[in-house]
């Protein structure tokens, strides 16, 4: 095996929290639509299916990054899916023990885990190069990261769509639900509306860095 | 048996319950390769093809399987064949169309980890359809793909011309032209039954 040069990291609090903001897959990295989409139509299920997807993609990442040298590069996007794909089935399995009304909600989205792209991604680009346990620290971030994500979605659905958040009814009986919020139109909008609104934050930081050195460009 | 007759079978899967817009299924290259209409339009043929042999293929482990009583093992055999196939039209179109295999780039090798694939294989075998059903299912949410690939990448021809605020370039204005699409595609829900 062609022997790489490789970068190893060293564990700092940036290894977890990164995935939360800088790295977050969902607001930065448009990555793993599908499942954000389609499980983000209450914030229950956006959390569960959060945590579902974090404890993949520790026990991916961890088994990925111990086997590291000892998997062939030919076949390696193969052997990950196998190893990917097994952690679902453990998933899979655990939440139709848990709560069987979970299970019927999340429905195919579950086993659907196996083809979340943040997961091979992760797998690619991270725990195929770096040690076991700033990978699992990374894992967990990335995992959090879209978790947090899930539940930004998952709430404003459920909160416009049916008036409750986590099953509570928040306003009195004269609130008019916006049926189409749960819907799935309702997802394409929200999540639009959260890029939009991360997009607007992040020019407006963009102006008022550019502002102080303006002026001494002008007076050049 | 699913006593389901095959054209409802079809318009199910390709327009009341579109695979893209109500389902959630290939949202990835929805959005990724839906800027040109030709890309789109072979990016859909490839994914039809895809679909047709791992339909194929998964209502054939599937039986094997149950036979077997390793039903446990489903979803990593369906993977593996999908992952199997789709390096098969990767080749097929890297040695007839140099060109196609360029444009589509990334997102050719990426059909692997395209949810609607797996989700077919998945919703044919929940669902107990029978071989001929199966195959029809399949022909209809690729048709579904690519009727939402093509209607997406239409209006993004002509947003690349039109002036929009700089905020909602991007991904934000294309998750809004899909929230759009979807909503006029709730419009067939009441076609037929709606269950998904």
């Amino acid at each position: 095996m062609a022997e790489l040069p490789k970068h190893q990291e060293d564990l700092s609090l940036d290894t977890f929290v990164r995935g939360l903001w800088k790295e977050n897959p969902v607001f930065v990295m448009l990555l793993g639509m599908c499942p954000t989409l389609a499980v983000s139509n209450s914030a229950i299920n956006a959390i569960s299916m959060g945590l579902a997807t974090t404890f993949v993609l520790a026990g991916s990442g961890a088994l990925i990054s111990w086997l590291r040298n000892w998997i062939p590069k030919q076949v390696r996007i193969a052997s990950y899916i196998v190893i990917i794909a097994t952690f679902v089935t453990i998933v899979d399995y655990a939440i139709q023990a848990i709560s069987l009304d979970l299970y019927a909600a999340l429905g195919a989205f579950i086993q659907l885990i196996v083809v979340n792209c943040i997961i091979l991604g992760r797998a690619e680009a991270y725990a195929s190069q770096q040690r076991l346990v700033p990978t699992l620290v990374n894992s967990l971030g990335i995992g959090a990261g879209f978790t947090i994500a899930l539940f930004a979605l998952g709430s404003v659905r459920e909160i416009l769509g049916s008036g409750t958040l986590f099953g509570l009814h928040l306003f009195g009986a004269g609130f008019q639900p916006w049926v189409v919020m749960v819907l799935p139109p309702g997802g394409f909008f929200v999540l639009g509306a959260w890029l939009l609104l991360f997009n607007w934050i992040k020019q407006r930081g963009e102006r008022r860095a550019d502002a102080p050195t303006g002026v001494p460009a002008n007076a050049r | 048996m699913h006593a389901e007759s095959l054209p409802s079978i079809f318009l199910n899967a390709a327009i009341v319950n579109n695979f893209v817009l109500a389902m959630f299924l290939g949202i990835c290259p929805f959005l990724g390769v839906s800027s040109k209409k030709e890309t789109s339009w072979n990016m859909g043929l490839a994914v039809i093809f895809v679909l047709l042999v791992s339909s194929a293929a998964a209502f054939g482990i599937n039986w094997l399987l149950v036979n077997l009583e390793l039903e446990f093992l489903r979803l990593i055999c369906y993977i593996a064949v999908i992952a199997s196939t789709v390096q098969l039209v990767e080749m097929f179109v890297k040695r007839y169309s140099p060109a196609l295999f360029r444009s589509l780039g990334i997102f050719l090798p990426l059909i692997t980890t395209n949810c609607a694939v797996l989700g077919l294989a998945l919703f044919q075998t929940q669902k107990e359809y029978d071989f001929i059903q199966s195959l029809v299912y399949a022909l209809g949410a690729g048709a579904g793909f690519t009727l939402a690939l093509m209607l997406m990448a239409g209006l993004r021809e002509r947003l690349a011309l039109a002036r929009v605020p700089d905020v909602s370039q991007g991904a934000a204005l294309t998750l809004m032209l899909a929230g759009l699409l979807s909503l006029a595609f709730m419009g067939f829900a009441g076609l037929g039954g709606s269950h998904g």
